[in-house]
């Protein structure tokens, strides 16, 4: 057992899918992060899940998922300001929103790759 | 596979049947064809093999599999490929989290009264194999030894 279950935890859901996970994740957070599979948090959890992982800030918790064998995904929240002030550092925001600068950047990219099939 | 090869079984929730025999029918083919196998679980899939396998005649290394996630993303280990057995989507996530963070091959065992629509959740790369399958292992067994050759 991770130490994960023996902190106080607030459970938003529980003996889901993996993909509704993310998506309640995405859909409910101040800021959304993503991180590949065994990130490591709280010290000693390791992240499960299908690539790229959804991790979520809102206020000072850290909402994340957290994946039983027998049981499916649940989505938990933890205060936890020094996780979420690592996520920031290490800058794994995705902009959700199409006026965001990577958003742009890609849209930058595709067309930059049209031109150049064009040629 | 090579003989010497490390293979890793990674086994999925106990409930359904079919994953116990297939573990120890598959253990003992990779064994016989040279491989070094490591058999990953919960705590509760661990005591049923070892109970069924009480000598440790079929199966010789195990490991929890959280712990076993650890090590590997810690680069304590890692092996060269690895059966992942799964008949939900907490199965299917463990082995994209395998898929992720390991260099094995990956073969994704699936099986289970929903294995056709579980084998359609998996988008890494992956060997699949399929049995709808569940207190009988035969159809299990059958396509392994396909893969087996």
């Amino acid at each position: 057992m991770s130490c994960v279950e023996e902190m106080k935890y607030n459970l938003y859901l529980e003996r889901t899918s993996f993909k509704e996970a993310r998506k309640y994740i995405e859909e409910n957070s101040d800021e959304v992060f993503y991180v590949s599979p065994g990130y490591k948090i709280f010290g000693d959890y390791y992240l499960i899940g299908v690539p790229p992982i959804a991790m979520g800030a809102r206020g000072k918790e850290l909402v994340f998922t957290y994946v039983k064998p027998c049981h499916g995904t649940f989505v938990m929240g933890i205060e936890a300001e020094e996780e979420i002030r690592r996520l920031r550092e290490e800058d794994l925001k995705r902009p959700k929103d199409k006026s965001d600068k990577i958003s742009q950047t890609a849209v930058t990219s595709a067309a930059s790759y049209r031109e150049l099939w064009k040629k | 596979m090579k003989s010497g090869d490390r293979a890793l079984l990674m086994m999925g929730c106990p409930e359904v049947p079919v994953q116990m025999a297939a573990a120890i029918y598959l253990s003992l083919r990779l064994e016989k064809a040279g491989a070094d196998v490591t058999v990953a679980g919960t705590d509760a899939a661990l005591k049923l093999l070892k109970m069924t396998d009480p000598e440790g005649h079929y199966i010789k290394n195990t490991i929890e599999l959280d712990r076993c996630i650890a090590d590997i993303v810690e680069k304590k280990t890692d092996y060269d490929c690895c059966f992942a057995f799964m008949h939900n989507d907490a199965g299917v996530t463990y082995a994209a989290t395998m898929s992720a963070i390991s260099g094995a091959r990956m073969y994704a065992v699936i099986f289970g009264r929903n294995a056709e629509a579980v084998a359609e959740l998996v988008d890494f790369p992956a060997e699949k194999i399929v049995a709808k399958a569940v207190h009988n292992p035969i159809p299990l067994k059958n396509k392994i030894d396909r893969v087996m050759g």
